[in-house]
């Protein structure tokens, strides 16, 4: 069962140096404040797991806490480059940074195929791309179908230490709900030894919402209120996305001097 | 009516849409087009985000694929890996819309690295997101982005998603089931691949621009057409259209 606690707490006791960690919420329900915590507590070493790394893993490989990213497209969504990210890789700053590289299509059924307890996923997928004879090399292979005979495409599954996720809600017992665009975060929570869930609210009881994605109480590690947890991503019903700050990330991670401040006098500072 | 390049290549890619397809779309200038298109010509035209909306209709142009709108709108919302495996890759998708930041004479496509090596690139971009397997497995697909040096070059430095690979045949051969892209829809005019050779070739200029300033911006040997067509200028009714859906967006920014 799901143990309710405060976001700091569930950070301290999920999440140690090393860890693979899976942050997900595709565009929608991205867990910022969850990773701002993992910042000001300082984490290090982490290979961090996203299919769309987008500010707040900038946030984080500028911050020092990434070894290792596993991912599909590393951008600021409708604004432009992830300064950040392409600091590391092109100039290893802070530190350097390895990356193993998938489509979208790769990475999702990585994630099925790390919740469904078997060891690859099948697609169609990767062939005359740069992309499977690379980085990804180890972790995409062709395959023959037994029953046709027909060559498709293996990947490797995901198994992450912790999956960070933000939903709209969640009852006493832990049980959660998100709905809207649910993107692959029944999947990353499925396919994680652990997990954390920020919600907006915690509720009484969770009445039903179409199309919502339930994960029961006995799924989930820890919970944590954090309203306005998934700013300045969208949270359907809650929050919408305050472009502002992305077209304003764009000027502050492009330099590092700037960047530090910002690290500085939001993160180390105490606020979010 | 004046109109400025960028709104003549959102306009003629809008054109390439026909009603009642159904479109995989991305963010930027391909949701403009296919948004513009359902406006104008198209209104049944399905729009398909990778976020998992299937069928949605904004009413202003969303500011990224996580936008609730579309969600709200959707006849279906779906997860992401059922997206890809249930829709893109069976092929149930009509056309795909990608941009690029390099693309060859063979319609390959570069969103990884630029420069150097892949382990040491000058200059990294963002990758490959949904862009592989909408170029393998929707029915056509087709290619947006302004026409440079630097972006029509001889031989991507990175293949990201493949177009017809090193020519004739490539695509059976690595059994892509999608046609591969059809057009290129530049600031100068329109591409499309030669019958025969697959190379893309230039078939469309937009009003006031020559054969030569195409050829000049092109980083291979460009063949023309023996007649290129002269695509019309966008109307009035298509410009108002896509002005005031950009006028909405810059309010939501608000």
């Amino acid at each position: 069962m799901a143990e309710i606690v405060s976001l700091a707490e569930a950070v301290e006791r999920a999440i140690h140096d090393g860890d693979a960690v899976a942050m997900e919420g595709f565009t929608h329900l991205i867990p910022f404040a969850a990773g701002h915590e993992v910042i000001r507590q300082r984490r290090r070493d982490l290979t961090l797991i996203r299919m769309t790394p987008d500010l707040v893993y900038d946030q984080l490989i500028g911050a020092g806490c990434a070894r290792k990213l596993i991912f599909s497209w590393g951008g600021n969504p409708g604004v432009g480059s992830l300064h950040r990210f392409r600091d590391a890789v092109e100039n290893s700053w802070p530190v350097p940074l390895e990356i193993e590289e998938h489509s979208h299509a790769g990475m999702a059924n990585r994630y099925v195929a790390g919740a469904s307890g078997v060891p690859f996923a099948v697609l169609r997928g990767y062939n005359g791309t740069g992309l499977e004879t690379l980085n990804g090399g180890p972790t995409i292979k062709p395959i023959t179908c037994p029953f046709t005979g027909e060559t498709l495409t293996a990947v490797s599954a995901l198994r992450p230490d912790v999956a960070v996720i933000h939903a709209q809600r969640a009852d006493r017992s832990g049980n959660v709900q998100l709905w809207g665009i649910t993107g692959v975060q029944k999947e990353a929570v499925l396919a994680s030894a652990r997990s954390v869930v920020t919600v907006e609210e915690i509720v009484d009881e969770l009445d039903p919402r179409p199309g919502a994605v339930v994960l029961p109480g006995w799924t989930v590690t820890f919970v944590a209120r954090a309203p306005g947890g998934a700013h300045p991503s969208y949270a359907l019903g809650y929050t919408v996305r305050d472009n502002d700050y992305y077209v304003a990330w764009d000027a502050i991670a492009r330099d590092r001097d700037t960047f530090t401040r910002w690290l500085d006098d939001q993160l180390y500072a105490g606020r979010s | 009516m004046t109109y400025t390049a960028d709104e003549m290549m959102t306009v003629s890619a809008a054109r390439a849409l026909r009603d009642g397809m159904t479109c995989f779309v991305g963010i930027g200038l391909p949701s403009s087009a296919a948004n513009l298109a359902r406006a104008t010509h198209a209104p049944s035209l399905v729009l398909i985000y990778e976020s998992g909306t299937i069928g949605a209709k904004p009413d202003r142009l969303p500011l990224s694929i996580g936008d609730g709108m579309l969600a709200e709108t959707a006849d279906a919302v779906v997860s992401v890996p059922e997206i890809f495996n249930y829709w893109l890759q069976p092929g149930r998708i009509d056309v795909g819309f990608l941009g690029a930041a390099q693309i060859d004479k063979f319609g390959n496509i570069n969103t990884t690295v630029i420069g150097g090596d892949y382990g040491h690139p000058k200059v990294r971009l963002p990758g490959a997101g949904g862009a592989p397997e909408i170029a393998a497995s929707c029915r056509e697909v087709i290619v947006v982005l302004r026409q440079n040096h630097r972006s029509f070059v001889e031989r991507v430095d990175f293949v990201t998603s493949v177009g017809y690979g090193s020519g004739p045949g490539d695509r059976e051969r690595l059994g892509l089931t999608g046609a591969g892209p059809r057009k290129i829809i530049t600031d100068l005019g329109v591409l499309e691949p030669d019958p025969e050779t697959l190379e893309f070739t230039l078939t469309g200029l937009y009003p006031g621009v020559s054969a030569s300033v195409a050829k000049e911006r092109t980083g291979w040997d460009l063949a023309i057409a023996p007649d290129p067509e002269i695509l019309a200028a966008p109307s009035p009714a298509e410009l108002d259209a896509l002005r005031a859906f950009q006028g909405s967006q810059a309010r939501s920014h608000q």
